[in-house]
């Protein structure tokens, strides 16, 4: 096996609020290899956000991170900042969920696009022509008009895909997808993934795609990580993961999903979902789990492989999901 | 004719030249369940709207308990009565809950309002009300500040329903909530149903959901209704192309993006050229629209 495209080992961030440091992620690992879409699925606080953006090199204002957080091999937590800049222009590019909150609406989308290409050094003329291309590319029509509008004359949608083109001007290695259509109609939503999976396809790029919704992330992606309260509680397939869920709280998460195909009724998880700094010792999710016992609460079960499933949960083994 | 808790007929509203909803008619019996499904624009939350009173119509007939409030009310007795009857619950429970009120004087002023209560009873009235969306009182003391997003989502729906109305309207009631904690309110809801008797309207754009909690549903596209009829026979089997369309986009395994993205462009392309028919003014019927004839004969 090759080494991954982004490596991420035991990544643990605290932030520093006051005195009291507060932890947002703790041991979290995972990686993405090139070509491959990998989902990051959680509730609010779970941190995949966190997560995701720390692969930019982007960490909460006075947050310490430990862990590694590679970059074909290279560790972004120790980079330079030249060499992040460097990083963030032509290695890793993000999408981020508003696209009117990311877009400058006083600069054109023309400025928008080809801003990385010209701080690369790409003359005037030559990342305007590109810039076309690449809007042609995501599906705005008229792209050479396009660059000299501004970015109020676009719908939500067609922002949205303005913003992947931007994203793509660099031509990344690894695209971190935060959220990118939560903000949008659901037909809308379909438009947008398609374009987002067919140029991941084309030029082979590695993409983490961060995301609430189950049910989307099982679409468009190869592996899926779950998250609970700053912790990676389940990895599998995608088919493995809706076929045999293996951590509690993905069969509960599953369970409170409504389903267009199924004739049960969504059903709640009781309580509400922690962040890390609330979670209790042990596992973050025993006090809303219907499994836990005693021991739940003592020590943090560690992830272990099951079946080609990572699962951090003492009675993986043992309990039959239904 | 069975009296119906919601009656809309022909209601239209347009903003300058742009039409925002056209010709939409349905019925809503009481405690019965109907969700207006439709995406930004199609003039679902300015349908909404107007049913609260929020915004007025240009036209058309809205009946409440049998009662008209097409116009505009007159004088204070009228507009409590109207507001008694039909209650809302806001998306986001972050911005419709008052900052600096408690959950329990957030409770406690509808009851002020539309009941000649004594303190005492008030107070017995809330904390039933509180025990409702099971909400203790740890919570009742608090603002809203203190609370999580299901927690002001529950406190929204106590206040809505202090008045005892008789719709409660919900528009995108569970769309900013965590998967697992909709859940919950979900159940909530259809508790609070089969106790009170309430009816519900639910504006969403989440077919999924719908299948769930409606018993029918009302598709609205660019401001006309374009398809209606009981859940179960219109998710399993939609006439109108843009039904279909958003059937299809609901994310699951299997999924084709690119299918989607191509219908999404013909629907449109179509469109431009022949636009949805706004439903027919006429005898007021339950699921009374153009693409379901049958089911009008039938319901005659």
């Amino acid at each position: 096996m090759t080494a991954p495209l982004l490596d991420v080992e035991n990544l643990t961030v605290r932030l520093a609020q006051g005195r009291a440091a507060r932890p947002v992620l703790h041991g979290v690992s995972l990686h993405v290899a090139q070509g491959e879409a990998v989902g990051l699925v959680g509730e609010s606080g779970s941190g995949k956000s966190v997560t995701c953006r720390a692969a930019l090199g982007l960490l909460p204002e006075g947050a310490a991170a430990t862990g590694a957080l590679r970059l074909d091999g290279d560790d972004v937590l120790t980079m330079s900042p030249a060499r992040l800049r460097e990083l963030r222009r032509q290695d890793v590019s993000m999408v981020f969920q508003d696209p009117r909150a990311s877009i400058n609406p006083l600069r054109r989308i023309g400025d928008f696009v080809t801003e990385g290409m010209r701080a690369g050094g790409v003359p005037r003329k030559d990342a305007l022509r590109r810039a076309a291309e690449l809007l042609e590319s995501v599906g705005i029509r008229e792209p050479r008009a396009a660059l000299r509008r501004y970015p109020h004359e676009f719908s939500g949608g067609m922002l949205q895909r303005v913003m992947i083109a931007g994203a793509l001007a660099g031509e990344p290695r690894l695209l971190l997808a935060d959220e990118p259509t939560t903000a949008l109609d659901v037909t809308t939503q379909a438009e947008v993934i398609s374009i987002l999976t067919r140029l991941q396809a084309e030029r082979g790029m590695g993409m983490l795609f961060v995301t609430h919704d189950l049910e989307l992330a099982a679409a468009i992606c190869d592996r899926i990580y779950v998250m609970y309260a700053g912790r990676i509680v389940e990895s599998q397939t995608a088919e493995g993961l809706f076929g045999r869920p293996r951590h509690p709280y993905t069969t509960g998460l599953l369970a409170a999903t409504p389903r267009l195909e199924s004739d049960r009724a969504p059903r709640g998880v009781p309580g509400r979902p922690l962040s890390l700094a609330e979670a209790p010792d042990g596992c973050a999710f025993a006090a809303r789990c219907a499994h836990a016992l005693p021991r739940c609460g003592e020590g943090e079960p560690a992830p272990r492989d099951i079946e080609g499933a990572q699962v951090a949960c003492l009675r993986a083994e043992e309990l039959i999901h239904d | 004719m069975t009296e119906h808790a919601l009656e809309v007929e022909g209601l239209r509203k347009t903003f300058g030249d742009h039409v925002a909803v056209d010709g939409v008619s349905f019925s809503l019996p009481p405690g019965g369940s109907l969700a207006i499904v439709g995406e930004s624009g199609s003039g679902k939350t300015t349908t909404a709207r107007m049913l609260v009173g929020l915004e007025r119509p240009d036209a058309g007939r809205i009946r409440v308990g049998g009662r008209d409030r097409s116009h505009a009310a007159r004088g204070r007795a009228t507009r409590l009565a109207r507001a008694r009857e039909l209650q809302m619950v806001f998306q986001d429970p972050y911005l419709s809950l008052d900052p600096r009120v408690t959950v329990a004087g957030c409770v406690e002023e509808p009851l002020r309002l539309h009941f000649p209560m004594s303190p005492a009873q008030r107070r017995a009235r809330r904390d039933e009300l509180l025990a409702r969306v099971g909400l203790g009182e740890r919570e009742a003391d608090a603002l809203p500040r203190r609370l999580s997003g299901g927690q002001r989502q529950r406190a929204a729906i106590a206040r809505a329903l202090a008045t005892e109305p008789k719709v409660l309207i919900l528009d995108e009631a569970t769309a900013a909530l965590d998967v697992s904690i909709q859940a919950q309110i979900l159940d909530l809801l259809a508790e609070i149903r089969r106790d009170t008797g309430v009816g519900y309207l639910f504006v969403t754009h989440n077919l999924a959901l719908v299948r769930h909690v409606a018993d029918d549903i009302l598709v609205l596209y660019q401001g006309r209704v374009v398809e209606t009829g009981p859940t179960r026979d219109v998710l399993a089997a939609p006439r109108h192309p843009y039904t279909r369309l958003l059937l299809h986009s609901v994310p699951r395994p299997g999924w084709d993006p690119a299918g989607i993205a191509a219908d999404r462009r013909a629907l449109a392309a179509a469109l431009r050229e022949a636009p949805p028919a706004p439903a027919s003014p006429g005898p007021l019927l339950p699921h009374a629209s153009q693409t379901r004839p049958t089911e009008r004969s039938a319901a005659e």
